[in-house]
């Protein structure tokens, strides 16, 4: 016998889904005698006729029956031969999108029924849309009412292209398009004489035999701790239920946002203790030593489980009131509920083309991507790779109305002063997430001084402290990005410029960059100064000209004094002495390491 | 999907979840007990979620004072036996006013159990009430939510649930205001019968078939269950051997000639059933939407 199977019924209203189902329970069977009875009687006193209505089985809300809609999700149970199911029948009206989402984020697997009359329609594509963002990989498409259109194989082509180009880049495992008719009973429990040209299974046989399953115990152990139990002092367990992977007794884990490393005491399932534990089970965990964890934290055996204050995430608006930026909200992840604010509004997501198209309001049943910022961090994954720990709801603080779900796409993290009504990606949101103020460390003096050297030196000295950096070297940079560059004084001048401009960049991206050129003219520093603004350090490395000529690393001033250079720096080339660097060092009264030491310290003020 | 967990597996982890998510994040929780068997599913699952402390709340039964008389020594063992805090309440001015199931019908039912419920929970102030609710049961039940809001009144508006999604339960609420927790929601009676069949947990003896004294009132089964059933004119007692599919107030829980006398044969029977639970329950004949009804006044 296949596992459970919980899969949704959704799709415009009038398309036929309570019928759907009331007519599979029917047909199967799998009706107890007095809810048959009920039915009958109470289709006779309903609104259709005489005729048996199957929707009244699952409509069952007062005010559903008077007005002949489903406003809320109703939960079927039942069993074949071959399998257990729940079915969440939804409701298709655009009012009460919401519950349907209920529906979606309960389900494995989604029925989506179109009226063969009228095709793929705005609201089969916002089920469909909200289906893909719940997490539902398997969709049956079930076109209904083939018999209003005379079985017409070349119709029910057309709407299956529709749906499959629609659905195209879902991210779906399995889609089943069937050509059925929930009224006459065409292709629910068994294939039907009218549609001889379908060659797939009828609607239960196909859920009866699906496999939905995904393999989640491969996968690194997660556990969101729901609450700590202690009732006494030599017990102190963390129970909750394992999302993925499992657990052996002695395993290593590390507990997030704390970052401790501890090894399984004992494991208990239920009441049973146990050497292992996997997915899907209720879990009470004892470590082997004290660590900070309480209700909202995680335990983990993977390194990828991130924790953050700040992310971005698509969301279903669910209020009735608008969604405005810079409201404070109840975010609950996992276990942990914190205040967050939706910070910036990106765009919204069109239902109909899955475009992305800019905002300025947000009304219920729309699809939006924000970002959100929490008041302290919170441990998560992205929700493709663990629904426990991607999936949110926002929470009215005054209402306490579920004001929106969500899925959390990637982290973001915040700078203290950036301005977050601009949505981009900023410079300083790079920097932060390098954990460093970028830099362009400008080293400037005479060939032979030691400029390379000593930032070479240098920036190796950043990196062992964890910094990010790049060396941009003169004569390395004249090989690539300046080799269309001669040494006329306009070329020297662009030669600048353009690295002042790259500087600029690599701290853009963060980085702190280290640039090792002669760059003699005060002008052209000024200009570099001015591209790079308050990054811009400059390292005059001003080791005199006469111990520059002695050491005449390349053999350069020779050829110069030989007349083989034309304006050679220092010899027929004036070098413009800095008026004010922010560090200077004279190479010729220090070792090497010395002059890094010097150096570095100086660089230090202006990182902190 | 966890393929290694049975269906039943996956229940009990659900149950457990919830339980426990209530027990984290309401202030004032209580477990609503009524001795019946999906109560004794629900307390067998607390006492496995906090294992091995015991339930961090109190468990309630609201006594109507026309209960079965093994369910209350059943009630009164299983407490001790677990050493678990369980609180009875009466509705003492329902009884004073002689309040009965005879002479005042539909409005018995009101006093003394939803009015007496709603006493009960503002005495106390209990903040979030679990239920034992089962989706299964009746067609208002199936549109419920786990966590069921009410309003300062006890009230449910069906019309306007608080979307649930996922497992991220919203237990959020203001003073006065309170929540109906289901962890049993997505069981259905036969999981109930096999669950308590593979857990051994204990259930009251009225569920098994016995002779029993009887008379039949209305096409049911009502047991005598003490002195105070007054014969109707035509009315007699008769030993059959009957059991009940359900327990609540004995005149109203009507009993079904049956010879299952263990589990196995309940299940076999209930497998088999032709007839869903709730119509053994009298008051549910009354008018289709008469449960939601109810409901929408506080009727658990």
């Amino acid at each position: 016998m296949k596992g459970l199977l919980k899969f949704i019924t959704c799709g415009s209203v009038d398309d036929g889904k309570s019928t759907l189902i009331g007519h599979m329970l029917y047909d199967a069977k799998l009706l107890f005698a007095d809810q048959e009875k009920a039915l009958e009687l109470d289709s006779k006193v309903g609104s259709r006729g005489g005729e048996i209505d199957y929707s009244l089985l699952l409509d069952g809300l007062m005010a559903e029956r008077e007005q002949g809609i489903t406003i809320d999700v109703a939960y079927r149970y039942f069993t074949t031969d071959n399998r257990s199911f729940i079915v969440a029948d939804t409701p298709g009206h655009e009012e009460y999108t919401r519950n349907m989402a209920v529906g979606a984020s309960f389900a494995d697997l989604a029925v989506i029924l179109v009226d063969a009359t009228k095709g793929v329609i705005t609201q089969t594509k916002r089920h469909a849309r909200i289906c893909a963002l719940m997490g539902i990989k398997h969709v049956v498409l079930a076109v209904n009412k083939m018999d209003l259109i005379g079985f017409d194989q070349k119709r029910f082509e057309e709407i299956k292209n529709d749906f499959l180009q629609m659905t195209y880049g879902f991210n779906l495992e399995s889609v089943q398009v069937i050509p059925v008719s929930a009224t006459e009973g065409d292709n629910i429990t068994k294939n039907s004489e009218n549609t001889l040209w379908y060659d797939g299974k009828a609607l239960l046989p196909y859920l009866e035999d699906i496999e939905v399953e995904e393999d989640v115990d491969q996968e690194e152990f997660v556990m969101p701790v729901q609450r700590v139990s202690r009732p006494n002092h030599t017990f102190r367990g963390f129970q909750g239920q394992v999302e993925a992977g499992h657990i052996k007794v002695g395993d290593e884990l590390i507990t997030l946002p704390s970052q401790e490393k501890a090894n399984v005491k004992s494991i208990l399932v239920t009441d049973h203790e146990v050497s292992e534990a996997g997915a899907g089970q209720p879990v009470t965990v004892q470590l082997d030593r004290e660590v900070d964890v309480s209700r909202g934290c995680v335990i983990t055996t993977s390194e990828n489980i991130q924790v953050t204050d700040m992310f971005t995430a698509t969301i279903l608006w669910m209020d009735d009131t608008e969604l405005v930026e810079g409201r404070n909200y109840l975010v609950k992840v996992g276990t942990k509920l914190l205040p967050g604010t939706v910070m910036s509004i990106k765009n919204k997501i069109d239902i109909n083309t899955g475009k992305e198209v800019p905002a300025d309001k947000i009304f219920k049943n729309e699809l939006v991507e924000c970002d959100i910022s929490l008041s302290e961090n919170m441990v998560f994954d992205k929700f493709e790779n663990n629904e426990a720990l991607g999936g949110l709801i926002l929470v009215d603080r005054v209402t306490n109305m579920t004001s929106a779900c969500g899925v959390i796409k990637h982290e973001l993290r915040r700078s203290t002063n950036v301005v977050w009504q601009d949505t981009d990606v900023t410079r300083e949101v790079r920097a932060q997430q390098k954990g460093q103020k970028p830099l362009t460390l400008w080293f400037t003096g005479l060939s032979g001084s030691g400029k390379s050297t000593l930032a070479n030196e240098v920036e190796k000295r950043l990196v062992a402290t964890g910094h990010h950096t790049m060396l941009l070297d003169g004569d390395n940079v004249r090989h690539g990005l300046n080799k269309n560059l001669g040494f006329k004084e306009q070329d020297r001048v662009e030669n600048i410029r353009r690295i002042a401009e790259v500087g600029k960049l690599m701290n853009d991206a963060g980085l702190i960059a280290l640039t090792s050129f002669i760059s003699p003219y005060d002008s052209d520093r000024q200009n570099a100064r001015e591209i790079i603004g308050d990054s811009y350090i400059e390292i005059f490395v001003s080791t005199p000209l006469e111990v520059c000529e002695e050491r005449d690393v390349k053999g350069l001033y020779k050829k110069a004094r030989a007349g083989e250079i034309p304006n050679f720096t220092g010899i027929s080339s004036p070098y413009e002495k800095p008026e004010n660097p922010e560090i200077e060092i004279d190479t010729s009264k220090y070792s090497l390491e010395e002059a890094t030491d010097y150096v570095v310290k100086e660089i230090m003020k202006y990182l902190d | 999907m966890r393929h290694h967990l049975s269906h039943l597996d996956q229940l009990e982890a659900e149950a457990i979840y919830i339980i426990r998510e209530v027990a984290a994040e309401c202030e004032k929780p209580v477990m609503l007990y009524s001795i019946g068997k999906d109560s004794s599913v629900m307390l067998h699952l607390a006492m496995k979620a906090f294992y091995p402390e015991k339930p961090p709340f109190p468990f309630l039964h609201v006594n109507t004072t026309w209960k079965f008389k093994e369910m209350i020594d059943f009630r009164d063992r299983k407490a001790k036996e677990l050493g678990i805090e369980m609180i009875e309440h009466i509705n003492q001015e329902g009884v004073e006013q002689g309040i009965n199931p005879f002479d005042h019908g539909s409005a018995y039912t009101d006093i003394m159990k939803t009015q007496s419920l709603k006493q009960a929970l503002d005495q106390y102030e209990f903040t979030a009430a679990f239920g034992g609710g089962r989706r299964d049961e009746e067609k208002s039940r199936a549109k419920e939510r786990v966590f069921s809001f009410r309003n300062k009144n006890h009230a449910w508006d069906p019309k306007n649930q608080k979307p649930e999604m996922w497992k991220l339960y919203n237990t959020r609420i203001n003073k006065g205001e309170s929540m109906r927790v289901f962890p049993l929601s997505n069981w259905t009676e036969k999981d109930i019968w096999q669950y308590i069949k593979r857990e051994n947990i204990d259930i009251v003896p009225l569920y098994f078939a016995k002779e029993r004294p009887v008379v039949e009132r209305d096409g049911n089964i009502v047991m005598v269950d003490d002195d105070r059933l007054k014969l109707e004119p035509g009315e007699e007692i008769k030993h059959k051997k009957v059991r009940f599919r359900t327990l609540g107030c004995y005149p109203l829980t009507g009993g079904v000639e049956s010879e299952a006398e263990t589990l196995d044969e309940i299940i076999d029977e209930t497998l088999g059933a032709v007839s869903s639970e709730r119509t053994s329950r009298v008051i549910d004949q009354e008018a289709a939407g008469s449960m939601e009804r109810r409901k929408r006044e506080g009727y658990f």
